[in-house]
């Protein structure tokens, strides 16, 4: 069977040691040099980077995640042995885990961080599929001869050179479709390497639960459980038109992905429809002076995204979540695209006058939508709002002094709110 | 009520009528015209809580009376009745029906009574003058196409209707602005006019106002107060609150110091720009000028469809420029000069144009260029 070892990354042929270093660090698998779609997926990414940057925290759990009222956004593997998970009230997871050392994300670093590793997926393949800050597709078929290795050999390469050059690790899974990828890169976290082979896919399968599909979340697995579809075996036992005529288009994809068929292509750019920013408060707040500045870092955070991305938005969305739960958004077009914080801001800020709701709230988000090129944007000025120009200049100028000097270089008086 | 009209009269009281009632109501009674029957008159009024019309018809009254019945469906079937037929309307008060007749046709219509029916309240007016029709046709069609439909500036979706110094002193003067592009036109100021408080005319107001002013001879009475206007002929009264804000100082958007002077015969441009926008993206529309000694190149460059490039001759004397407008709004500016060639003032690419129709600049248009 064919072998490979992790550590120095010598194939060869069967065995549970390495045969060159004596690592026990060994994937084998009948499949292990054919296959080639990949999902590389972060080990608790956040804390990952924040125990690269303070050695301290090393060997203690830590939970990144905002305030007493926020929730846990990642736990690190300590955190996670006492049991914290990532989107558990910040509250929960101190009551299991009282010595947590608790950090404020620092988004900014994470995006770097993330471009680090987007850099070394580069040298693999131009088919990369982001999903997230820390996880992605990659799509190696064909690359062998490139590289003249296997894309197991460069995967497992990946997740060295992100160890050695950028101090994080993260878990690789292995198969023939991104829907199995996926699931492989989850089975043996942290510092995983997982292989779902063709010829295994349909056991392997057979007894999971159906929550394992993308999209099956409580809601969708209630609706199935209620027709007796706990796992992939009780799905197989479903006829195509059956499903189909009872879950409408997912039934189809449920039906395929009961077999583990999973035809998606890895594309680079599956292309955002909206991009939007939000934040829970520390405590309510009904204060206008507030939430005018929570506006203002969520537009920056917004606009930031979409220079980075080169496009623009025609739309801008104002979200509000009542004390209650109660949600309120408020969205309106704008006559030409843009991506300026400016822009964004003014707008959200009109929105926000008009809600007539006085509040208090808990969350509030900004976003923009209808997404196009970045060269269609803002390009007529406004005759009744001269200084428009000015303040647009003057963004672009500060966008040069953060991108050079870092995001905290220049800040708005009105972000300090 | 038990009265009798003319087919065509009706048909424009009705027609007026129908046009002010709001497609999707939610208060049933507005979907309704008010008739009023009484000497030898009948009146139609139809209102949409903002704007209220009026219009008295001659008819033959039999029994005088009112009630209420929906206007769009008076008005269909009023629009199919035969030329020259003359139509009964009957309401025998009890069994809230209007019956319509004419030849051998009966329709019977369902009617809300007539106490439900909102009638405008009567406001007190800071300025009564009579304008002719030709001089406010002038100035809300060179004006309208300008107007905003942007919600959070609601103050720009009207007409600003003022008193201002122009050219020759006083001057009646209509301002419509989206942030985009600019119309100020002017009039001579109407004797009894000068107190007149500014008001935003709201956009469907401007619409519905156009239409008593077809005939050329026709005086119309207008009277302005801080929140309603009135327009009136002798049969037709139009009734609008004025938009509640604030329109901005567009003074300062008038640019005052471009120099660089374009003329051009204003329907050949408006055909090459026409022309050479055929190519350009459905949501830029992006035409670039490039001017050189009497010399201008309009050209389009959309990657996904293709280029166009048309050349015109010109009169321009100054340095070469390169700048880019909407096709749209070049289009609109240039077909509001009808005497004239079009004159365009121009400073930098990235500055406001102005537009005028040779010297006369009882009629300016600014416009904001585009990146191109």
């Amino acid at each position: 069977m064919p072998a490979l070892c992790r550590t120095c990354l010598t194939q060869f042929d069967a065995g549970t040691r390495c045969p060159a270093c004596a690592s026990p660090r060994v994937m084998a698998h009948p499949e292990l040099f054919d296959l080639s779609i990949a999902h590389m997926d972060c080990d608790a990414f956040y804390a990952s980077v924040e125990k690269r940057d303070n050695p301290d925290l090393a060997d203690k759990p830590v939970i990144i995640g905002g305030g007493k009222r926020g929730v846990v956004s990642t736990a690190c593997y300590i955190a996670r042995i006492r049991g914290v998970r990532s989107a558990m009230p910040m509250f929960k997871a101190l009551q299991l885990c009282p010595e947590a050392v608790v950090v404020k994300g620092r988004m900014s670093v994470y995006v770097e961080v993330s471009r680090q590793v987007r850099a070394l997926m580069e040298d693999l393949t131009p088919a990369i599929e982001p999903l997230s800050l820390d996880e992605a597709f990659l799509d190696l078929t064909g690359t062998a001869r490139l590289h003249g290795a296997p894309p197991a050999v460069m995967l497992a390469r990946l997740v060295q050179r992100m160890e050695q050059e950028i101090g994080i690790t993260g878990s690789i899974g292995l198969s023939h479709n991104k829907f199995l990828a996926k699931v492989a890169s989850d089975l043996d976290k942290p510092r995983g390497f997982s292989v779902i082979g063709a010829a295994e896919t349909e056991d392997f399968l057979r007894d999971q639960p159906v929550r394992l599909i993308w999209g099956v979340g409580q809601a969708f697995q209630a609706s199935l459980e209620k027709v007796g579809i706990r796992t992939f075996a009780d799905l197989r036992r479903w006829d195509r038109k059956e499903l189909a005529a009872r879950f409408g288009g997912s039934g189809d994809r449920l039906w395929n992905l009961a077999w583990g068929r999973d035809h998606r292509a890895v594309t680079r750019n599956s292309r955002a429809k909206s991009i939007s920013n939000e934040t829970t408060f520390h405590d309510d707040t009904a204060s206008h002076h507030l939430l005018d500045g929570h506006i203002w870092r969520l537009s920056e955070k917004v606009a930031d995204r979409a220079k980075a991305k080169d496009i623009a938005g025609r739309v801008v969305t104002l979200k509000l979540k009542r004390a209650n739960h109660a949600l309120l958004s408020k969205r309106i077009s704008l006559r030409e695209p843009t991506q300026l914080t400016d822009k964004i801001y003014r707008t959200a800020r009109d929105l926000l006058d008009q809600v007539s709701d006085p509040g208090p709230f808990r969350l509030l988000g900004v976003g923009i939508s209808d997404l196009v090129p970045a060269a269609d944007a803002d390009s007529v000025g406004d005759l009744l709002d001269p200084g428009a120009q000015q303040r647009a200049k003057a963004e672009r100028a500060s966008d040069a002094i953060r991108d050079r000097f870092g995001s905290d270089a220049i800040v708005k008086g009105r972000a300090l709110r | 009520m038990k009265i009798s009209i003319e087919r065509g009269t009706l048909l424009k009281a009705v027609a007026q009528a129908q046009s002010v009632v709001e497609r999707r109501n939610t208060i049933p009674i507005l979907a309704n015209v008010l008739i009023e029957a009484e000497g030898d008159t009948a009146s139609f009024r139809a209102t949409d809580l903002d704007i209220e019309v009026v219009d008295k018809a001659a008819a033959v009254v039999e029994r005088a009376g009112a009630t209420t019945v929906s206007a769009v469906l008076l008005h269909e079937i009023v629009r199919k009745l035969p030329d020259g037929a003359q139509v009964k309307l009957t309401d025998d008060g009890a069994s809230n029906r209007l019956m319509v007749e004419a030849g051998r046709s009966n329709f019977s219509l369902a009617t809300l009574p007539r106490e439900d029916f909102p009638v405008m309240a009567n406001a007190e007016y800071d300025a009564n003058f009579s304008a002719e029709a030709p001089t406010l046709r002038r100035l809300f069609d060179k004006s309208k196409f300008a107007i905003s439909t942007e919600e959070t500036r609601y103050y720009l979706n009207g007409v600003y209707m003022h008193v201002a110094d122009g050219e020759d002193g006083k001057a009646l003067r209509c301002v419509a602005t989206d942030g985009h592009r600019l119309a100020r036109i002017d009039a001579h100021l109407p004797s009894g006019a000068d107190d007149m408080p500014g008001v935003i005319v709201p956009r469907k107001t401007v619409g519905e106002l156009r239409k008593l002013l077809d005939d050329d001879e026709a005086h119309i009475a207008v009277s302005v107060s801080e929140t309603k206007v009135r327009f009136a002929t002798p049969n037709i009264t139009l009734t609008s609150k004025v938009i509640d804000g604030t329109f901005p100082d567009y003074t300062r958007v008038i640019p005052v110091g471009n120099t660089r002077k374009l003329e051009v015969d204003a329907s050949e441009f408006a055909k090459a720009v026409d022309r050479v926008a055929t190519v350009s993206s459905e949501r830029s529309r992006a035409v670039k000028m490039a001017l050189d000694e009497d010399r201008l190149v309009l050209s389009v460059n959309a990657p996904d469809s293709g280029n166009a490039e048309e050349e015109l001759a010109v009169a321009y004397g100054d340095d070469r420029l390169e700048i880019g407008f909407n096709a749209k709004y070049l289009l609109e500016i240039a077909s509001q000069v009808d005497r004239e060639n079009a004159v365009f003032m121009f400073n930098s690419s990235g500055d406001p144009t102005l537009m005028r129709e040779g010297t006369d600049t009882s009629a300016v248009y600014v416009v904001m260029p585009m990146r191109v």
